[in-house]
């Protein structure tokens, strides 16, 4: 009998979170003269109403899922990675980098080139972060802050500088990529296939690394006290510049997608801010490899919904970006609350 | 002021700490608390400076009753005052800011008042304190001092001082126990708690016994330290002798070598060590042992100097060299340097593994593993416990089954610190079996006691030198005492 | 001359914003909360501020709303890390992202919509005195009130018992406490207060130095004023130095772009970020404490407590009060 009281209470307590942002939501739409129930049909219709929608919605997710994954390693480690948005931008540079390399290739020979230089794109822009911090003593949320920047920055120079459009630099980005250089993907959708295996094999990796490697033990004894990890003998400093360039590599390889998959071309803001929701699945997941999956689904499809929000029913698509950010704050809190009642 | 406790309960989940305890201290005397590690004095005194609340029981203050102070500073403007053993005060500011800083002030800070009382202060007990250097600047004397004066300042008329005689020199001990004679004569009544039998006979006029968080008896002064001990431990204590060990080749030689962090220099140390032998580093907290001990386990580099273990020049190589030829370091703050909270035994296991590593764990094996050393070490644990829900002597206990087999050198700071006599017999004996093997064990600790009973030799470390090298069979605890505090003769 | 005086003149008031955003998350730091929230609260309190000044045709109801608005997220990183413990890092972080798309989604019917400013107010007599007149008093209100917030927050650290009661408190809140601090009170007050800082300068962008709203107007100063704190050494003085600085190094990118270099204009607002960082490896590398172990001592001395930033003891943690 108790066990079904415990399932009972797991379920509940797990889906309140969800129940109190939909009630902040529908007040927050209340508020600006929007229908709720329309806006959450919307929502639900946008991103798994028509196959087109349903391909966009996991072309979001491969990205979602591969950057949390990545970033799910250095928050075992103890990092706070909020460079990880620059370091999808510089998968992205570097991806078109190579793509202007490999130009007149097949794709056969040019895709696998431009993802693994996006990769090393992104582990390098990562490694700067961890150097910095483990050599400089600078504290990784104001190098990655920093260097989100200045990503930022050679972004747009180099889109209106020596990468821009023989009509001349244009917001909208850079010369489009031949289509040798697409993605390939399933007819009339805009879905990868591969991209989507890729995905999921980086979830396995992830996964089984941080279970049963030493690897992932030593990360875990890092994150947890560095100090006296050192002591018992962990390779401190290698282990943390691993552990960013693993998911530097990851974010490059979100870089790399984004422009083969979805825009085909370098544009500004092309990280899409899918670094710093990776950082919101993670603090969903309580550092859990097997939640990635299906929360990044949950906020895939918040996204795109929303995108059709904007379009069908003009309500502004940042409202999805408040849905996915008061779902995990209500997390948060209602953890701190739960342990306090518990504790009294 | 004369101060009551009346049949105090304090409870930290299964652990009583303080079982029913009743307690008369007299205005004018000073009333010592005796008792070992985890008697429950600290806990004691805690309620009564209200810092905790207690469970159960009555405060009662020259004869009017207080059920409960809210705050340590209702505690002071009640008039009870404690002095804790790492005295909490403001590193990072000046005396004069730590000194007004928590007084009765409205809006500006009454420095100029405050300067000439905090001088009139210092004066009348002979302190010679600057209200312009930085409290991180101190000894641990110096801070005592400031807060001593900062307490009566505020009203104390009762202070409390813990364990006040660990860390300090004896020159520094003498004008304490004056200070406190003074305060005394003037109708304050001090309450002295201390686990140093030698301290409390010295100074005290009464002393109540606590132990396992009762009160085991009462004594006056003159005291009969057989009486003492026999409450304080239940039995006459057997320590046993250091059987004699043959002492081997060298293991580690140290070549006039030099450490440097950004507070300290330790110059030009030179000493051979031979396999079997256990050093001792005495000193104040401070005075170069914590840094002696980190270069011979690896991970201080010298910044001149030689460091050769075993014949092999290991000088300023990293740290995983050490770990191959056989060093191990066991810090002084467990949960902070040693062990990663958050992880179990098991996991521990697998971490501290020496030698080759697979990549990939075998779980099965490393749970079996672990079963073996908490059988062998006696932990109260199993595999899969976590950390830091193993008490103080089970942690210490698990740093042990982590060492290596082929223990060459063990660095140890402060082996026995805060852990009650059973467990600092067993771990003492398991370092024994060690230095039976042949291994080297060099610690540091502020307990003169523990460094005369286990060390062939003692280093004196005083302001970052090694001033003394001295054999423990030819030296005492009082001669110590001055040594530590800079002083080679009486 | 006149040149250079306009330019000192700019730049002062349009640093306004960032000081009082800056000073603001200092409160919040020597409190002992690290308050990584800033970036949305501004966006959010810039967009609260302008869209009540326009709907109510008031200033100051304009900036009251968004003080408020900065406490109320101030409030939630104080209830987040202060009662509930979770981490100050994690609450500040996701507070950021949702602030800031609210900013967006309310933000919809007021943007690029000319709302009213802060008018200029030349202050009499001092106006007059040379070089520093034209410099200094004939700016606006909130300028002015920046200049106070300076002076009055030094005053308050250095020369006040409560203000001297919050410095203890970063550094050691169990010793605090044992002196009669209220630690958990006063970290909430000093978060309060920081955050209605930190929401008065998003109005001071919106209402006087980048008038109006549009989406994501004030993207980028948060983190900054984060950098700042940091740069400045988490004293009022040093901080303000800071973000004079900043605004110096923004003004000399709008100047360069004028002057027809071949650099794309964006870049340059992006830069002073990574500069602040690499004054901070600088400054806390062991490079430079080899260069000052050349001066004599008293220089050195001063020079170390000039330079070096280091952090309240007990930033970030928690603290149990039984």
């Amino acid at each position: 009998m108790t066990d079904t009281r415990n399932l009972f209470v797991r379920i509940t307590t797990a889906l309140a979170p969800l129940l109190v942002a939909l009630i902040i939501a529908v007040l927050l739409l209340v508020a600006t003269g929007a229908p709720p129930l329309d806006t959450f049909v919307k929502l639900f219709t946008g991103s798994f109403g028509t196959p087109s929608k349903q391909a966009d919605t996991f072309v979001v997710w491969v990205s979602l899922a591969i950057v949390s994954a990545g970033l799910l390693i250095t928050f075992i480690a103890g990092q706070w990675n909020i460079g990880v948005e620059g370091q999808i931008m510089m998968g992205s540079i570097f991806a078109t980098w190579a793509a202007r390399g490999v130009w007149e290739q097949q794709g056969i020979v040019g895709i696998p080139v431009i993802i693994l230089w996006a990769m090393v794109g992104g582990a390098f822009w990562a490694l700067l972060v961890a150097v910095l911090k483990i050599y400089g003593k600078v504290n990784e949320i104001f190098g990655g802050l920093g260097f989100n920047f200045i990503a930022t920055a050679f972004n747009i120079y180099l889109i209106f500088g020596p990468w821009k459009q023989k009509t001349g630099g244009t917001l909208s980005g850079t010369e489009i990529f031949p289509e040798a250089l697409w993605m390939p993907t399933l007819p009339e959708l805009r879905v990868s296939p591969i991209a989507i295996i890729i995905a999921l094999l980086v979830l396995v990796v992830i996964y089984f690394s941080l279970r049963g490697t030493l690897w992932g033990l030593q990360l875990k004894a890092i994150g947890k006290n560095i100090r006296a990890a050192f002591v018992l003998g962990v390779p401190t400093n290698p282990l943390l510049l691993s552990a960013y360039a693993v998911c530097g590599a990851c974010a490059g390889l979100v870089g790399a997608f984004l422009v083969i998959i979805v825009h085909h071309r370098l544009i500004p803001s092309i990280s899409s801010g899918y670094g710093f929701l990776g950082i919101l699945i993670v603090l969903l997941s309580s550092v859990n490899a097997l939640w990635l999956a299906p929360l990044a689904l949950f906020f895939a499809a918040v996204s795109i919904g929303s995108t059709a929000l904007q379009l069908e029913l003009n309500i502004d698509s940042s409202l999805g970006g408040v849905l996915q950010g008061v779902l995990v704050l209500v997390v948060l809190l209602m953890q701190g609350i739960k342990e306090k009642v518990i504790s009294k | 002021m004369r101060v009551e406790l009346k049949n105090i309960h304090k409870h930290f989940g299964a652990v009583h700490a303080n079982n029913n305890v009743t307690l008369t201290v007299e205005g004018g005397s000073i009333h010592g608390l005796l008792g070992e590690n985890g008697a429950g004095k600290s806990t004691l005194m805690k309620v009564l400076s209200g810092y905790i609340h207690a469970d159960a029981g009555e405060i009662s203050l020259d004869g009017g009753n207080v059920k409960r102070f809210k705050s340590p500073a209702d505690a002071l403007r009640h008039g009870v005052g404690m002095l804790h053993q790492d005295p909490l005060d403001f590193p990072p500011l000046t005396l004069l800011d730590n000194f007004i800083l928590g007084c009765d002030a409205n809006l500006l800070q009454p420095r100029t008042r405050a300067e000439k009382e905090f001088r009139e202060l210092c004066q009348q007990f002979n302190f010679d304190l600057d209200t312009n250097a930085f409290v991180s600047d101190l000894t641990v004397g110096e801070r005592q001092q400031l807060e001593i004066i900062r307490l009566l300042w505020l009203g104390a008329r009762t202070l409390i001082l813990d364990e006040p005689t660990t860390g300090i020199s004896a020159p520094q001990k003498i004008k304490l126990f004056t200070t406190l004679r003074q305060l005394v004569a003037g109708g304050k009544s001090v309450i002295f708690v201390s686990h140093k039998l030698e301290d409390v006979e010295d100074l005290c006029h009464r002393v109540t016994v606590l132990r396992r968080g009762q009160v085991a008896g009462e004594a006056t002064s003159p005291f009969v330290t057989e009486q003492l001990v026999q409450m304080m431990f239940g039995q006459q204590l057997n320590i046993g002798k250091r059987s004699n060990v043959e002492l081997g080749a060298p293991v580690i030689e140290f070549d006039h070598l030099t450490l440097k962090d950004d507070r300290l220099t330790v110059p030009d140390v030179s000493l051979s060590v031979q396999a079997g032998e256990v050093i001792a580093l005495a000193g104040l907290e401070g005075s170069g042992q914590q840094l002696f001990l980190q270069a011979c386990a690896g991970l201080l580099p010298p910044s001149a100097g030689q460091l050769r273990v075993n014949g092999i020049d290991l000088t300023r190589k990293p740290y995983e060299n050490f770990l191959r030829a056989g060093i191990a370091y066991m810090p002084a703050d467990r949960m902070k340097e040693g062990l990663v909270p958050g992880l179990s035994i098991e996991e521990h296991i697998v971490l501290a593994k020496r030698g080759k590593k697979d990549a990939l764990i075998d779980w099965g094996r490393a749970c079996q593993t672990a079963s073996e050393q908490i059988k062998e070490f006696n932990i109260k644990g199993i595999p899969p416990t976590r950390v830091e829900a193993l008490s103080g002597g089970n942690q210490q206990r698990t740093l042990l089954a982590l060492l290596p087999p082929d223990l060459k050198l063990l660095a140890l700071e402060h082996p026995t610190r805060g852990l009650d006599i059973e467990s600092t017999l067993y771990i003492w004996g398991k370092l024994l079996e060690r230095r039976k093997q042949g291994a080297v064990i060099i610690f540091a600790s502020a307990d003169l006691d523990e460094v005369l009973q286990y060390s062939d030799r003692i280093l004196v470390f005083f302001g970052g030198h090694v001033i003394e090298t001295v054999k423990s069979s030819a030296t005492n605890v009082e001669q110590l005492g001055y040594l530590i505090g800079g002083k080679k003769q009486l | 001359m006149e040149f250079f005086i306009a330019i000192l003149a700019s730049i002062l008031s349009d640093s306004a914003p960032i000081i009082f955003a800056s000073l603001g998350e200092t409160l919040n730091e020597r409190g002992g909360v690290i308050n990584l929230s800033v970036e949305g609260t501004m966006l959010l309190s810039a967009m609260a501020g302008f869209a009540v000044a326009f709907t109510t045709d008031s200033l100051v109801l304009g900036f009251l709303a968004a003080m408020i608005v900065g406490a109320i997220v101030a409030s939630l990183v104080a209830f987040g890390s202060i009662t509930l413990k979770r981490d100050q890092v994690a609450v500040g972080f996701i507070l950021t992202l949702v602030a800031g798309d609210l900013s967006s989604f309310l933000g919809v019917p007021f943007v690029r919509v000319p709302g009213p400013q802060i008018e200029s107010l030349p202050i009499p007599f001092l106006r007059d005195i040379p070089f520093i007149g034209p410099v200094f008093f004939e700016r606006d209100i909130i300028t002015y009130l920046s200049f106070t917030l300076i002076i009055g927050m030094w005053l308050w650290f250095y020369k006040t018992q409560p203000g001297l009661q919050l410095r203890g408190i970063g550094e050691r809140p169990e010793a605090s406490f044992a002196r009669g601090g209220n630690v958990k009170l006063m970290r909430y007050v000093y978060i309060l207060l920081g955050g209605a800082l930190i929401g008065f300068a998003g109005a001071a962008f919106s209402l006087h130095v980048k008038l109006g709203w549009s989406h994501r107007a004030t993207a980028g100063f948060g983190w900054i004023a984060l950098a700042i704190v940091i740069f400045g050494g988490w004293d009022p003085l040093k901080v303000a130095f800071g973000a004079y600085l900043f605004g110096a190094l923004r003004a000399s990118a709008t100047t360069l772009q004028s002057s027809g270099l071949e650099v794309p204009v964006q870049v340059f607002p992006l830069l002073p970020f990574p500069l602040m960082i690499l004054t901070l490896v600088i400054f806390n590398s062991r490079g430079l404490d080899r260069v000052l172990n050349y001066l004599p001592l008293g220089a050195r001395r001063a020079l170390t407590r000039l330079l070096r930033s280091n952090p309240p003891a007990a930033l970030g943690t928690h603290f149990e009060q039984e």
